[in-house]
């Protein structure tokens, strides 16, 4: 009798409901029954609606089997799992699943596919073949091909990520860092975890290859605390890629040195911008600064340093391997490529979809995500995280592109889309905006750490029904103040979902409290 | 959650670890925090003198983060997420019911066990999320934060 290769995400969301239970329980049964199996832990594939989402392989199938909770797997074994056998459960063949197989899977194709700790895995499936590329190829065609691929940064400002490359690698040091910027703090994300519990390996080769390109010897990766899953698996990665020879000194007799420190933040929201975690690597408070010098070159111990975020970087090996044209055919306009969105919050079938840009707001809503988890109406979708505009029901037809969110006030950001139904009181949403922005607020320039107390307060003072009018206008005068003049955007885009909320559901004020 | 006991030795010792450079800091306060759960006054002056920094800049560093805790927490830390995603699936309630249920306001501990708000767990399409002593949960309900409440105060 063959082994039966089993598979049950390591990943924090199916961990977080069930999945180790879920492994555990596999285990023991198949000894109970004598059924020999390779229980492997992989990433998710981003269906996050469906996990724990178990598959076994059959006849070199994947057969999946969705919201599997350990109760369920007496029954599955008695029902055949080993065989695929038919089950409440069981969704079919996984590259099957509707919900998988219409996305534009360029930078997460590995994810879900291979077991993350398995050198040999990432091997077999394109691992380190575009960094064994770009040696031969040479820095200056990595560079090339970065910029012309039209790659821009993920993390949410959109910065063309050639010319970032480009800048660092002209600029004359002794040393050059690149830090990855790990620390995914909007609401509604969660690709960047994705990516580092499913591909690990994958964003080591991507950070050894913007090593290469601009002459850093040196990597670091900038985790937030809250990811401790995610940073035992990149942890054993780095030892893992350190131990075969892919980090360290002359790799793969190459004659390029480069290693990775992996660094954990401390609950600090403003440390994803990058100067402020740049500080924060340096071992200080997380207190943004100005801008110039910009950090390619003067960036991290004043270095030249090249900042991206996981998914930009995570994007690079394809460019490298199946060339610029590729990516850049994907999307619209300036929009090159695909970006991984995130939907999230009050919705049927959240999870994580990477499609180009060019799609609408509505079709991943509906199509994807299949609408509201409640069933009720959706009232406002906030994109782009905190400091992202509030949508209402009538602008959902937007096209995903940055320069058409730019137009209307809006952002993509790092493409967290999060639902809402028509239960939401928006005037408790922009609240919480300025509220949220006095929290995490660094302190260094006045509009954003006196501005956003300031806003809650007024906000307040609207909702008690106090001197509406003039309480509307001082707020709008406050919002232009802290876009003008904060000095990132913290402050900067607070305003943002403040201002959706005046201009789209301004109703909400009107409802809660009577004019006085 | 049994905690270590922190003392000057177990310090040091982090900070051979890490190595006793400036830049250290946040990374050494970091474990401090996940192993012992908070920072006491004497660890300050402690690793001021060990990594070559002012009182002054140690204390900013702390008082700077969120996680850095200048009291000890708990037994139990249970962390419910007030961000938007979870906003959107009923966290305000969750929290409501939390507050009632665990006697305490935010920041706040009661019976061993230290209530605390989270921004984003990066557990958006489970929401609402909830993470107790290290550990994140998913599509947390009332009814299921009093269980999970109860089986950490079973491990006890």
């Amino acid at each position: 009798m063959s082994v039966t290769k089993i598979y049950v995400p390591r990943e924090t969301s199916a961990v977080s409901v069930g999945a180790d239970e879920v492994a555990i329980e596999i285990a023991r049964e198949a000894k109970r029954t004598g059924a020999r199996i390779e229980l492997i832990r992989n990433g998710s594939w981003g269906a996050t609606w469906l996990e724990p989402l178990v598959e076994v392989e059959v006849g070199g199938m994947r057969i999946a089997y969705g919201n599997v909770s350990a109760s369920d797997v007496p029954g599955l074994f008695a029902a055949g799992l080993v065989d695929g056998g038919e089950h409440d459960c069981r969704l079919g063949p996984i590259n099957e699943v509707p919900y998988l197989i219409n996305q534009d899977r360029w930078t997460f194709w590995r994810c879900g596919l291979i077991d993350p700790l398995s050198l040999e895995d990432f091997r077999l499936h394109q691992g380190f073949k575009a960094l064994e590329k770009a040696f031969v190829d040479g820095a200056a065609v990595v560079v090339d091909a970065v910029t012309e691929s039209g790659l821009r940064g993920r993390g949410g400002a959109g910065f063309p990520t050639g010319i970032k490359w480009r800048t660092v690698a002209e600029t004359e040091a002794d040393q050059k860092y690149i830090a990855c910027n790990a620390d995914e703090g909007d609401s509604g994300t969660f690709s960047d975890r994705l990516l580092m519990e499913g591909d690990p390996l994958g964003l080591i080769e991507s950070m050894a290859i913007a090593g290469f390109a601009v002459g850093a010897s040196k990597g670091y990766v900038y985790l937030r605390s809250e990811y401790p899953l995610t940073y035992s698996i990149l942890a054993r990665a780095l030892d893992i890629a350190r131990e075969g020879g892919w980090l360290g000194t002359n790799i793969q007799d190459s004659g390029f040195d480069f290693d990775i420190e992996l660094h954990l933040g401390a609950g600090s929201y403003v440390c994803g911008e990058e100067t402020a975690m740049l500080e924060s690597l340096e071992g200080k408070k997380g207190i943004v600064r100005y801008k110039p010098p910009l950090p390619a070159h003067e960036g991290l111990f004043g270095k030249p340093t090249v900042v991206n975020n996981v998914v930009t970087l995570g994007s690079v090996p394809n460019i490298v391997n199946l060339g610029s044209e590729r990516y850049s055919e994907m999307g619209v306009n300036r929009s090159k490529g695909t970006l991984a969105f995130q939907l999230a919050g009050n919705i049927r079938r959240g999870g994580l979809v990477e499609k180009s840009f060019g799609i609408t707001l509505r079709e991943l809503i509906d199509d994807w995500g299949g609408g509201t988890a409640s069933g009720r109406p959706v009232k406002a979708v906030q994109v782009g995280g905190p400091l992202g505009a509030y949508l209402s029901a009538e602008q959902l037809d937007i096209t995903l592109d940055y320069e058409a969110f730019i137009d209307i006030g809006a952002m993509i950001g790092h493409g967290g889309i999060v639902v809402f139904d028509d239960t939401v009181d928006m005037a408790q949403q922009a609240r919480f905006a300025m509220e949220f922005c006095a929290i995490e607020s660094c302190g260094k320039c006045t509009p954003c750490r006196i501005g956003s107390t300031r806003g809650v307060e007024v906000i307040d003072r609207m909702i008690a029904g106090e001197n509406r009018e003039e309480n509307y206008d001082l707020l709008v005068e406050l919002c232009d103040t802290m876009e003008a003049a904060s000095l990132c955007a913290m402050g900067g885009m607070t305003p943002y979902p403040v201002r959706s909320v005046l201009n789209h559901f301004a109703e909400d004020f009107a409802s809660s409290g009577d004019d006085k | 959650m049994a905690r270590e006991p922190i003392n000057r030795e177990t310090t040091s010792e982090l900070v051979r670890q890490f190595g006793a450079k400036p830049e250290m800091l946040v990374q050494v306060l970091q474990a401090i925090v996940m192993r012992h759960g908070w920072i006491p006054e004497e660890t300050i002056r402690q690793l001021a003198s060990e990594l070559n920094l002012s009182r002054a800049d140690v204390y900013g560093v702390v008082n700077y983060y969120h996680d850095f805790r200048t009291e000890p927490p708990g037994e139990h830390i249970v962390k419910i997420c007030q961000a938007e995603a979870c906003q959107a699936m009923g966290s305000r309630a969750l929290t409501d019911h939390a507050r009632e249920s665990l006697r305490t306001d935010m920041h706040g501990t009661h019976n061993d066990i230290t209530l605390e708000p989270v921004y984003c767990l990066g557990n958006c399409a489970c929401a609402p999320a909830v993470m107790i002593d290290g550990k994140t949960h998913g599509r947390v309900t009332p009814d299921r934060l009093n269980e999970l409440v109860g089986t950490m105060k079973e491990s006890r």
